[in-house]
């Protein structure tokens, strides 16, 4: 009766794009010159809007405000390699995500500002609302792929969550039930390396998270979350797998180069070297001499889409304060359910009358 | 056309038909697939269903959770959670998630999921196997709560439920599960949600009871000197205030009877809207008859602990004599 090894894993780590912006040719997705540019144009937006966001915050003109500074590479590749029916299942931190998925600025605005308008989703887009409550929504995911298992779609899920959430209950019982029913589930975890202030070293002591699917008998892949194309690769490939009934987990890499929200100060727990360091590894900057190299940009098109991309933001903010005159609180009373019961209808009426 | 039937025939019954009605319908849960559910409550449904029946593993939040994105992909969940004090391990997706989809969404998702399970004492289980939430869940906006206490009533208020747009928390008393059997009528029989019973009519005093209390309160009224008024509301949520007042505008008197804790239950709540709507034509204080503010206890004690015949007689009494 000898003492046998029971099981053996391995996580293997990919990146298509090294920090200086050299490419491995084995690894890069095949996209067309317009894809490539789009993919740039995509972090650029998310940058700039989550760059104006914050700065509105701080004028009091939305409230608080998760920005994905830093994570543009991993979320615009992520929901770039979505088809159009497959759905998208974001936490709170997915601007850069939303935006590339085509949900439209001033949605995010307006939810910033406190209005449900900004979370509906446009009927027969496959985008869910932000789920604030950490890891909850990776069994929404799950659910999702495995209803499309169900009714035998080719559809797949992709959800959002990020290191912290990898330590909730939810995510396991998330991958876990996903392997069981063959769900056609992505769950990509955003390691931005901090849960606000607890850093990824006291979040777990798994060498990784890709390797909590392992514990699930599914398939777990770390990529470079700074690397938008080795991300492009990764993520296309696992939604691929996915279709199949064969869920994955992505462990993206990554940073949050700014605050956990707009009412956090991250100098409280992180260093200004280690912030440095992690400006070096700025995921635009990378890709932007890769796309100058390649041919793909040069200043002409940069400042192009600087420009278009500042002419949209105004645009979005301007209709953000439109919408936002046109807040009616007692519409509040009229989404809770199907249809308005006497009981609810009663208090609608006293909110009216003000008592 | 009826049959006689117990309360665990009734719910086979109904899930049976909705699943042959709507193709959309999904029935998932611990145990629920070979094995036919711990109260036979799915039993042989996976035979006639089979790709429609699924046995999950054992993770409540998983269950309710995963019903969300179902429910958004346009499936109609139907997870059946083991007992009902287990479903505390998936309150967090039914507060911050089932209940709020539709809100969220700004009305453009919804989730039309029915979240079935055992409730209520008296049956002499283990911790955690006797609870009766059914205030916690009324206390969560966006959310409907069936408690039914007939065959006849489980039939209707399912079929009400499972075609609900809106999520449904469907309670059912173990007690009774297989304690009454009742006519059901055969096919089509939709009891509306909101909607309560006037089980008996009276003059002297109104009682309100559901779940398995409803049997208690009406042994209690029928040994007790006053013409008893039983109402039984059907659903918690939502709650058909207007028979409870018309009926206590009638007799000046109220005894609410639930085996939940007293404090923040659903006595103090209906007490409230008597008091908002009717308090001048009170005779006397509306009486709560209830469980007491201590975990549901071990079984040598859970009869001790429920509402029974005569402390609901002792509540009629104090009511009369007041």
């Amino acid at each position: 009766m000898p003492r046998e090894r029971a099981a053996e894993f391995t996580i293997d780590h990919v990146q298509a794009l090294d920090e200086a912006g050299n490419a491995d040719p084995d690894l890069l997705p095949d996209l067309s010159t317009a894809e490539l540019r789009d993919l740039y144009r995509n972090m650029r937006r998310a940058r700039r809007f989550d760059e104006r966001a914050v700065a509105l915050q701080r004028r009091g003109e939305i409230g608080t405000i998760a920005p994905a500074i830093g994570q543009e590479a991993v979320q615009v590749a992520s929901a770039a390699a979505l088809s159009e029916g497959d759905w998208m299942v974001p936490s709170f931190r997915e601007s850069a995500a939303y935006l590339t998925r085509g949900v439209d600025p001033h949605l995010l605005l307006w939810y910033a500002m406190g209005m449900e308008e900004g979370a509906a989703v446009p009927e027969g887009e496959h985008t869910m609302p932000p789920s604030i409550a950490v890891g909850s929504q990776t069994l929404h995911g799950a659910g999702l792929g495995w209803g499309q298992a169900i009714t035998g779609d080719d559809d797949a899920s992709l959800v959002f969550f990020g290191d912290g959430a990898s330590s909730e209950g939810d995510a396991y019982e998330a991958f876990n039930v996903a392997g069981v029913f063959d769900a056609h589930t992505v769950f990509l975890c955003q390691n931005n390396r901090y849960a606000i202030s607890v850093p990824r070293e006291r979040q777990t002591r798994a060498e990784t998270i890709a390797q909590k699917a392992v514990a699930a008998g599914i398939d777990g892949v770390q990529v470079d979350g700074n690397d938008v194309l080795g991300t492009y690769k990764v993520v296309s490939e696992a939604l691929e797998q996915a279709r199949q009934g064969e869920p994955v987990v992505v462990e993206a890499l990554t940073y949050r180069r700014s605050m956990h929200t707009t009412a956090d100060d991250p100098s409280v727990y992180r260093t200004p070297e280690e912030e440095a360091e992690w400006a070096k590894r700025d995921p635009i900057d990378r890709y932007e001499d890769y796309l100058r190299e390649e041919g793909v940009l040069d200043d002409d098109a940069v400042a192009e889409i600087e420009d278009d991309v500042e002419e949209e933001l105004e645009a979005a903010i301007e209709r953000a304060r439109e919408g936002e005159r046109d807040v009616d609180p007692a519409e509040m009373f009229d989404h809770a359910f199907a249809e308005l019961s006497p009981w609810l209808a009663d208090q609608r009426e006293a909110f009216e009358r003000h008592e | 056309m009826s049959d006689q039937r117990n309360i665990v025939e009734a719910v086979r019954g109904t899930l049976r038909a909705e699943l042959a009605r709507d193709d959309d319908v999904i029935v998932y849960g611990q145990d629920v697939g070979r094995n036919g559910g711990v109260f036979r409550a799915t039993e042989g449904l996976i035979d006639e269903f089979p790709n429609r029946i699924y046995d999950t593993p054992v993770a409540e939040a998983a269950i309710v959770g995963t019903g969300v994105g179902l429910a958004a992909h346009g499936l109609t969940p139907v997870p059946e959670i083991q007992f009902s004090g287990f479903a505390h391990q998936a309150f967090h997706q039914i507060q911050q998630h089932v209940s709020r989809l539709r809100s969220r969404s700004r009305g453009t998702l919804n989730c039309p999921m029915t979240i079935r399970a055992p409730a209520g004492g008296g049956i002499r289980a283990l911790e955690h196997h006797s609870e009766s939430f059914e205030a916690g869940y009324a206390h969560t906006p966006g959310l409907k709560v069936a408690y039914p206490s007939t065959p006849a009533d489980a039939k209707g208020l399912l079929t009400a439920s499972i075609r609900d747009p809106d999520p449904v928390v469907f309670l059912e008393p173990t007690r009774l599960y297989r304690a009454v059997r009742g006519e059901v009528p055969e096919g089509e029989h939709v009891v509306p949600l909101g909607e309560a019973n006037v089980v008996e009519t009276g003059d002297d005093v109104t009682v309100v009871a559901w779940g398995a209390m409803r049997r208690e309160a009406q042994r209690a009224a029928d040994g007790v000197d006053a013409d008893v008024e039983l109402i039984d509301p059907r659903t918690i949520v939502p709650l058909d205030t207007d028979a409870i007042l018309d009926s206590v505008r009638k007799t000046g008197r109220c005894v609410v009877v639930h085996e939940a804790p007293k404090t923040a239950g659903m006595a103090a709540e209906i007490t409230a809207r008597i008091n908002d709507e009717a308090l001048m034509y009170l005779e006397a204080p509306v009486e709560r008859v209830t469980g007491y503010d201590v975990p549901f206890p071990l079984y040598a004690r859970e009869e001790a602990y429920m509402p029974d015949p005569e402390r609901i007689r002792a509540g009629i009494e104090r009511a009369m004599d007041y």
